[in-house]
């Protein structure tokens, strides 16, 4: 299959907010057709943007962009013809009930009237709210509103699949539940997923390819097995008996590695060489007190640590700070 | 493809939400009927005034629940537009292949829909009241038309507010203005018998006044082709006026390329 029929090609993608910093900034990314592509960063990184330019909501301030083989600001309708969105806010009407809904999007799309109803039953079905049919969404809980815009989003058969934050907010359940339903849309009918996501876990279950993006920038970019092993070494994890102690241990453990920046305990990325096994005999001969201590092999956080300097969730914190300011100014 | 199904789709949507959310549907009925029942009740004596075209005030004051109740499709056309805005709904319409006329004339078919309600609803009222058209059935046919266009008309000014503020609250707070040019009309007293003049020249200058007079005109008069082609005139250039400036804000709202 061509790149053109479902994939995604974005070359030096720029988009500029008036008086607002570069909120994408010379972004490449290429999507093969029937990939899960994820997206990752912390809030204010630029995903969302780069979705709303990929689905023709906003004009690039420069590049290009091409989703299905279409140019997503010469080409607009084609391009919005040949894509589902779930965007980050399932935007639902509460006073509509699951199946009005339905019915509305299948018209808004153009699928033929004799085709509506069945085309509706099946995705009701497909997402699990057969039951909940008839109810105004007013009553639905968060997974089910998020299982509703999914629904939404496939009524027209797209072939590009654009979901943002699919799953914030959600508990576990709704969201393994999504994930599976994610994962069969790929397999069954070789659907292209670009994924944006502030979860790691989200990122390294479902995605094919990850994207990391901090600050409007690609910093990496690799199947998630690819970007584990640019870091290689695994770290080791202690947590002091007393909080006391924390200081004494992260001295102690220095000699074994880099340390790395948490706020739950104290961690080294070890040295070549070097395992638990080996931690585990020195605090044992020092007389170091930990409550816990802990292998870990490298996550997608430790590849956002090493190219940004700073975990995804304290990114993430950092961008809430600066929007709380920005609105107290 | 053809846009007229979109058209079907957007203006049933319009006419679900209002009949779900009963204020909506209960407000433009009851109470442009309690306000014509007060003030043909406070106000009959009216009619023993020199020169007052009518010895029913009830006949005399039929026309203002029309207008009035025109204002409350103002008001629910535009909360409606502007939520859709707020909620983000208008992005997810933007993704479809709906083009930017369809929506605005199908959320504007639904407020017909509606406004015609109303009207059949305050028609049947003052005909068992007791009010008679002097222009007769047909009087009643053009009522229903004049009844369509003032829906379709104001209902487009709600579309214009809230494509221009995308904000249900401030939609909410302009209704109060929008009421002023009601009551500075010749909604109880006929122009011409307004003693103050500068209401008497703000009720001339005023749009509302010569939309209530249409109405007026064929319960009590019968055919005032004068009357008629300024209600006709004022209203369809209102709606002209508003239909533009709401495609033009809808087309900065539906920012896609």
């Amino acid at each position: 299959m061509e790149l053109a029929d479902n994939g995604i090609e974005v070359e030096g993608l720029v988009r500029e907010y008036r008086k607002g910093p570069r909120a994408v900034d010379g972004i490449d990314i290429t999507v093969a057709p029937g990939e899960i592509y994820g997206f990752l960063g912390p809030n204010g990184a630029g995903k969302s943007t780069t979705v709303h330019v990929l689905t023709t909501l906003l004009p690039p301030t420069a590049g290009t962009a091409r989703v299905g083989g279409y140019d997503v600001v010469k080409d607009g309708p084609k391009v919005r013809s040949l894509i589902g969105v779930a965007l980050q806010e399932a935007a639902l009407d509460p006073l509509l009930t699951g199946r009005d809904h339905l019915r509305l999007q299948a018209t808004l799309q153009g699928v033929r009237k004799d085709q509506r109803g069945a085309r509706s039953e099946e995705l009701l079905h497909r997402v699990g709210l057969a039951d909940a049919a008839d109810r105004k969404v007013s009553g639905y809980s968060g997974g089910m509103k998020r299982r509703l815009d999914l629904a939404l989003a496939l009524v027209h058969s797209p072939r590009v699949l654009f979901l943002d934050e699919p799953t914030t907010g959600l508990d576990p359940q709704s969201r393994t539940a999504l994930w599976e339903e994610v994962s069969l849309l790929r397999r069954e009918d070789r659907v292209t997923v670009f994924l944006t996501t502030q979860y790691l876990e989200e990122a390294d279950v479902l995605a094919d390819r990850v994207g990391i993006i901090d600050q409007g920038k690609i910093v990496a970019e690799g199947t998630p097995a690819e970007l584990k092993a640019e870091i290689g070494r695994p770290s080791v994890h202690a947590i002091p008996h007393r909080e006391e102690d924390r200081p004494r241990i992260a001295g102690f453990l220095a000699q074994f590695g880099e340390p790395l920046a948490t706020s739950r305990d104290v961690a080294v990325r070890l040295r070549d060489g070097l395992g638990l096994t080996d931690i585990v005999r020195a605090v044992d001969q020092n007389g170091i007190d930990v409550a816990d201590l802990e292998l870990r092999a490298p996550t997608l956080d430790d590849v956002f640590l090493a190219k940004t300097g700073r975990t995804l969730e304290g990114a993430t914190e950092e961008a809430e700070t600066g929007q709380q300011e920005k609105r107290r100014a | 493809m053809s846009s007229w199904p979109q058209v079907g789709a957007i203006a049933r949507r319009s006419v679900i939400r209002t009949s779900r959310q009963p204020a909506s549907v209960i407000a433009p009925l009851i109470f442009p009927i309690a306000l014509m029942a007060v003030n043909a009740g406070g106000l009959r004596s009216s009619t023993d005034l020199a020169g007052f075209p009518t010895t029913s005030f009830l006949a005399f004051a039929f026309a203002v629940p029309f207008i009035q109740g025109a204002l409350f499709s103002t008001m629910n056309a535009g909360t409606d537009l502007a939520r859709d805005v707020q909620t983000g709904f208008i992005n997810r319409l933007s993704l479809t292949a709906l083009r930017d006329w369809a929506l605005l004339m199908g959320q504007l078919a639904g407020v017909v829909v509606l406004g015609m309600v109303q009207v059949l609803f305050y028609l049947a009222v003052g005909l068992t009241a007791g009010v008679r058209f002097e222009s007769g059935l047909a009087g009643i046919a053009v009522l229903l038309v004049y009844g369509a266009i003032v829906a379709l008309s104001f209902g487009a000014l709600g579309a214009w507010l809230a494509f221009r503020t995308g904000s249900g609250e401030t939609i909410q707070a302009l209704f109060p203005v929008l009421f002023v040019f009601l009551f500075i009309s010749s909604m109880n007293t006929p122009r011409n018998l307004i003693g103050v003049d500068w209401f008497r020249t703000a009720a001339t200058l005023n749009p509302v006044s010569y939309m209530i007079e249409c109405v007026r005109s064929l319960i009590i008069t019968g055919w005032d082709i004068q009357a008629l082609a300024l209600g006709f005139g004022f209203v369809i250039a209102l709606g002209l006026i508003c239909l533009t400036l709401a495609s033009r804000a809808l087309r900065t709202r539906m920012t896609r390329t």
